[in-house]
């Protein structure tokens, strides 16, 4: 059972940032994240874009604020869960609460807090008809462990960055490496292109395009691919196939859980603490919704604070506290260290 | 002052509205069925405008604009479902006034 102050359900930049808010009371965060990376949309959607309104940054780019939050939180060493979407959540009597994923694993928490943005990040599947019988008997919609393909045949398909990337990084690990896209084009970052490109005349990549998988065969497990190219089918022999079609956001589980919902989103209480109609859960960010409600980054940031606030008075009721700010206190780590700011040289002129 | 535009928009259900749409405010279609609520909040411009998810699907049932996509556009739609010639993603449709008098209906969620 992994313990801990708060639980933050999504790993984007409002769980993220909840965890530093969080250290700077003594509070302890653990995330879960259905990705296998932090980061959320930003870093699975589109980690080289750049984002214009993060006040102090006339510029950044999503992936390179997910690196700096994840800096600026380390000294409050939060643990993850990652790959696993939270599926069941118990409030027991002392108003704690037990949070279950899909893979089982087990969360004790003091409160938690769904920064889940737009929900969990679905695979978006290719309309085959068999292939539900085929996942993780062959089918994977995510790379989470490279390893699992070690000296293995691979199919990836897909025209995307993932696509592309996954293809790179596997060749060094697959014994064998096929990329199929309906069409010639990819959409990706230029260098990926022309890696895959130079990876394809040295014969580790095998590509076909433009071509559509239609088929999947194997008894037990996936043996092969049906590939259709220009009209033409062909059976393909593979050991994995791994569709890259991109991710949907879907609220999932969490809409089960007694949550008031409203347009797809949870409902909470903006006037104080962004809590939820359950006593302990609170919403931020993405997902949550109140009247006036602006789904920016930005205003994560203010959520997760004051949610930070309303529950360090949840675990210390009674306990007496004032506002602190970092340039005054400096920030201690859970980890042992500390910032603070310089302390002014006094120095006489003569 | 610029005029407001009307664009005809026919919803997931099948139902029409006729809807006014500003042109001085950078707007583009996905954000107009937002606006006017004209689909599930959460269902349409999950990307936020990206052209990364075709959530924002539209098939064009006049020809008030060209059927050319650009080639994010393009890429996108050739990864979505339920795509017909006369698809293109309502983010990359900016609301201008050549676009008066459009007619669309909202495709499928993906």
């Amino acid at each position: 059972m992994i313990e801990t102050d708060i639980l933050i359900i999504g790993a984007g930049p409002t769980g993220l940032f909840a965890v530093f808010e969080a250290g700077l009371l003594q509070l302890k965060c653990h995330i879960i994240d259905a990705l296998p990376q932090p980061g959320g949309q930003l870093a699975e959607l589109y980690p080289k874009k750049p984002i214009f309104d993060i006040p102090g940054y006339p510029e950044v780019l999503a992936g390179d604020l997910v690196t700096n939050l994840m800096e600026q939180i380390k000294q409050f060493q939060p643990g993850f869960t990652l790959a696993e979407t939270a599926e069941t959540i118990d409030k027991l009597e002392d108003g704690t609460f037990i949070v279950t994923t899909n893979k089982g694993t087990k969360h004790h928490a003091k409160a938690v807090a769904i920064a889940g943005g737009l929900g969990t990040f679905e695979p978006r599947k290719p309309q085959l008809e068999n292939i539900a019988f085929y996942e993780e008997k062959g089918v994977e919609y995510f790379v989470k462990d490279p390893e699992l393909f070690r000296d293995k045949r691979i199919v990836i398909a897909g025209g995307g960055d993932s696509a592309l990337d996954w293809s790179i990084f596997l060749s060094n690990v697959a014994s064998e490496v096929t990329l199929v896209h309906r069409r010639n084009e990819f959409r990706g970052a230029l260098d990926s292109v022309e890696k895959v490109q130079e990876l394809k005349k040295l014969g580790k990549i095998n590509l076909i395009t433009p071509a559509e998988i239609v088929g999947i065969n194997g008894i037990e497990h996936v043996e092969s691919i049906v590939l259709e190219n220009e009209g033409v089918q062909q059976v393909f022999e593979t050991d994995y196939f791994i569709p890259l079609f991109g991710l949907t956001p879907k609220l999932g589980d969490i809409a089960n859980w007694g949550l008031e919902i409203e347009k797809n989103a949870i409902k909470v209480n903006n006037a104080l603490d962004y809590q939820t109609n359950i006593d302990g859960i609170y919403a931020i960010g993405d997902v949550n919704i109140y009247p006036g409600k602006l789904k920016l980054i930005l205003c994560g940031f203010h959520e997760a604070t004051l949610m930070c606030q309303s529950v360090y008075q949840r675990i210390n009721p009674g306990k007496r506290y004032v506002l602190k700010y970092t340039t005054v206190s400096g920030v201690d780590g859970f980890d042992g260290t500390r910032k603070e700011a310089e302390k002014a040289v006094v120095k006489s002129i003569d | 002052m610029p005029q407001d535009i009307t664009v005809y928009i026919t919803d997931r259900n099948g139902e029409k509205h006729e809807v006014q749409a500003p042109t001085d405010m950078n707007m583009n279609i996905m954000e107009l069925i937002r606006a006017y609520e004209l689909a599930e909040e959460g269902t349409v411009g999950v990307c936020g405008g990206m052209a990364m998810c075709a959530s924002c699907q539209c098939y064009v049932l006049n020809d008030v604009i060209s059927l050319e996509r650009n080639p994010d556009e393009e890429a996108m739609l050739w990864e979505a479902y339920h795509v017909k010639e006369n698809s293109r993603l309502g983010c990359q449709i900016p609301i201008t006034e050549e676009i008066d008098g459009l007619e669309l209906e909202i495709a499928p969620e993906q």
